[in-house]
């Protein structure tokens, strides 16, 4: 009984020095749909590495000059090339070598001389791995810097959090209920979208992850899951950044007879707890603690102080003299016996 | 009496099927290309007692032959390929005579089955 093909041809890479039985694998391969590309050594294998896109690599351990284990090393370094599979290919008597290769990092091996149905198995296997991760990381990368995303990756994520400090932006569209009443419903998605577009961006070149969307309301965090020493800084040049783009964008709409839109932001910083939560099947990375609250009643402040960007005292601590901060008032929030010292940030 | 072909026919037919009948001919070219340069060059290893090239290039004798199913010959290249590991060059001179022997056996089986393959 055949299985049923179920993946398109990949971009395979073969590496092997041995003449005969680099044709033999590349043809081998080629003729179950295949683009292969091969290489005689190590050298010349990282070289077109850097230069096109795989999504395997055959890999012999026995090469002269750059041996395989040098290869598998520098693929394994290189945080684009660590995701794609490698299989490593390896005469019967090398168990101890395809051992350390399998430790080193290698995804799976090959005995020569081929089989052919184990070939087809292995590529199979390792395609849909691959498929796997690229999946991953177009989630990943939507959300956060891929500096990020290549940290999650690389880390895996456990449920359960751990203390950091961090700086927690909170971003609301002013009036938008009102605003989406006036509109035709598929008008608003857009606006919503673009606004969307507009300042995830400023949150990801700012080194944030953005990690709750409710409505038209986001939440970002800057300093977690990757610690930084200046995520206070970031998160208030990441806001100013949203406003300017925004401002840009309502000049525009405004030229187009179109409706503009107004936001609050809100930032603290402080101790949180960060970390995954929900199942293993179903998380969310986030942040929680009074520093959050704290982000959040903030926001909602810009819509009585009438100022787009509010920041705690934590917040403005770690911002440089060049910064136009100003004391706009000492707040009690409803629940908190303490007044919290508010500060408008002019841009 | 039949003897032992020097070729295992149901390794070479795999091989034929992954690489299809219309590409054989091409591989067993390749490997008459390359096998007696490789003979060759464990022929000088000996000569300079050259224990890493001598291994190499056996090595590289054992895993070719053992691909088109060429048993004996592969046993021998491997053999040598354990010779060179210990660095050992001194009794191999006989060996690669015989081995060599193995090859020509070897070749005109392959040119059999390639003329069959047509």
């Amino acid at each position: 009984m055949t299985r049923s093909k179920m993946h398109g041809p990949g971009r395979l890479l073969v590496v092997e020095d041995n003449k005969v039985n680099r044709i033999l694998l590349q043809r081998g391969l080629e003729q179950e749909g295949h683009a292969v590309t091969a290489a005689a050594n190590g050298k010349e294998a990282l070289e077109l590495l850097q230069r096109q896109p795989f999504d395997i690599v055959l890999l012999d351990i026995e090469m002269p000059e750059m041996n395989g284990f040098e290869v598998l090393k520098a693929c394994l370094g290189d945080t684009r090339l660590r995701e794609i599979p490698i299989i490593i290919t390896s005469a019967s008597d090398e168990i101890d070598s395809v051992v350390k290769c399998i430790e080193m990092g290698a995804d799976d091996y090959l005995r020569k001389p081929l089989n052919p149905v184990l070939l087809r198995a292995r590529v199979n296997a390792s395609l849909e791995k691959k498929r796997l991760r690229d999946e991953q990381r177009r989630l990943f990368d939507t959300l956060a810097t891929s500096e990020v995303a290549d940290e999650l990756l690389k880390e895996g994520f456990a449920l359960g959090g751990k203390h950091v400090e961090a700086s927690v932006l909170f971003c609301d569209i002013r009036s938008f209920t009102s605003m989406a009443e006036s509109q035709d419903p598929s008008e608003t998605m857009e606006l919503l979208n673009t606004y969307f577009t507009l300042i995830f961006e400023p949150i990801k070149e700012h080194g944030g992850i953005v990690n709750q969307i409710v409505g038209d309301g986001i939440m970002a965090i800057f300093g977690a899951p990757i610690p930084r020493a200046d995520h206070r800084e970031q998160a208030v040049l990441a806001a100013i950044e949203m406003l300017g783009l925004l401002k840009d964008f309502n000049q525009e709409q405004k030229l187009r007879g179109k409706l503009q839109i107004e936001i609050g932001i809100g930032i603290a910083a402080g101790r949180v707890i960060a970390g995954f939560t929900g199942t293993q099947e179903r998380a969310i990375f986030t942040c929680i603690g009074d520093t959050v609250n704290l982000a959040s009643r903030i926001q909602n402040h810009t819509k009585i102080a009438g100022k787009p960007l509010l920041i705690d005292e934590n917040a403005r601590q770690g911002l440089a003299e060049n910064f136009q901060i100003e004391l706009l008032d000492s707040i009690t929030f409803r629940g908190k016996s303490q007044p919290v010292a508010v500060f408008s940030v002019n841009y | 009496m039949a003897h032992e072909t020097a070729i295992d026919p149901k390794i070479f037919q795999e091989l034929k099927a992954l690489v299809g009948a219309d590409f054989i001919g091409e591989l067993i070219e390749t490997f008459f290309e390359e096998a007696p340069v490789i003979i060759k060059r464990l022929e000088e290893a000996h000569q300079a007692n050259n224990p890493e090239v001598f291994r190499r290039n056996a090595h590289s004798l054992k895993s070719n032959a053992a691909s088109f199913g060429a048993k004996r010959l592969s046993e021998q290249a491997k053999a040598l390929e354990m010779l060179g590991r210990s660095g050992e060059l001194g009794q191999t001179g006989d060996s690669i005579k015989l081995l060599s022997i193995e090859y020509k056996r070897v070749a005109e089986e392959l040119k059999r089955l390639r003329h069959d393959s047509k």
